[in-house]
């Protein structure tokens, strides 16, 4: 069960319409090492993962929702007061034609999200191994988005996920060490 | 300040009624946010930590605030969760704006 709350996890202001940064923020919602990707992944692996870890996918998982919803703030933002021709002189002119100014699961390219994007293993190493290498690429994802804004509103809300990522990163890489040493554990004994 | 003047400055006085998305919503939302911040952080530490007995009591100490705090941002603004875990005044304030996004 999941409970909804009517509040952002972290404030997303933007200081001008900018479609063509809203353009490219679709990378982090429908895009591989996206937030949907990543919300989807861990809630789905929880489900055979060994118990010790299932509250920390269901947690990261659950954030990453929280994630999905400030980009998609960002996006309906800077967005939001554009003319068909603005959206089209910023490279929107295909996703204006199918979508008006709805929000679509699709990169930074107009891909569709897929479920190929993710993956489950059902092997505890390799399901955190892959978690782990999914937030970097998103922490790196985040670092360019940054580097292609001057809108430091923005670049503030950017900054939190981008930090995000890294904890979550490390949360994964403990949880890895935690399942090695119940495994050495069960060795022993 | 005799009562004549007092009595015409009382309308002035009042509490002015709450406008949710105004500053004061604004910034009575980010006090909540920063404490929830810390919660989520202390859920995911404690998550691979869970005998660090310091984080843990810092986690129920900011649980007891987030509740006092989100209580009184609901008597202002209206219900923040849905499903029962909020309460409601007449009539259904769910629906009411702002969104999240909206804000």
């Amino acid at each position: 069960m999941w409970i909804y709350e009517k509040k952002l996890q972290y404030p997303v202001k933007v200081s001008k319409c900018d479609p063509m940064m809203a353009k490219f923020l679709r990378e982090q919602y429908g895009g591989a090492d996206g937030e949907l990707s990543a919300a989807l992944r861990y809630l789905n692996q929880r489900y055979t993962i060994p118990d010790r870890v299932i509250g920390l996918l269901t947690d990261i998982g659950t954030e990453e929702f929280a994630h999905l919803e400030m980009i998609a703030t960002m996006v309906y933002k800077l967005t939001k007061d554009e003319s068909a021709r603005e959206m089209m002189l910023a490279g929107l002119g295909a996703h204006y034609a199918n979508h008006d100014k709805a929000l679509f699961y699709e990169n930074a390219a107009g891909v569709p999200w897929t479920a190929a994007y993710i993956q489950a293993k059902g092997d505890p190493i390799a399901d955190l191994y892959e978690d782990i290498a999914a937030e970097e690429k998103a922490r790196a994802t985040y670092q360019w988005l940054i580097d292609m804004t001057d809108d430091v509103d923005l670049q503030d809300s950017l900054k939190f996920l981008r930090e995000r990522e890294v904890i979550h990163s490390l949360r994964f890489r403990e949880a890895v060490e935690i399942i090695k040493a119940d495994r050495e554990q069960k060795k022993i004994f | 300040m005799d009562q004549a003047s007092g009595q015409s400055e009382r309308p002035q006085e009042q509490p002015q009624r709450p406008v949710a998305g105004d500053e004061a919503y604004r910034r009575q939302l980010e006090e909540l946010q920063q404490v929830d911040f810390a919660l989520v952080e202390l859920n995911l530490y404690l998550d691979t930590h869970p005998t660090d007995l310091q984080a843990l009591q810092q986690f129920n100490q900011l649980a007891q605030r987030s509740r006092h705090l989100r209580y009184d941002f609901e008597m202002r603004y209206g219900p923040m969760m849905n499903f029962g875990h909020s309460f409601s005044r007449f009539p259904w304030q769910w629906p009411e704006t702002p969104w999240p996004w909206q804000v």
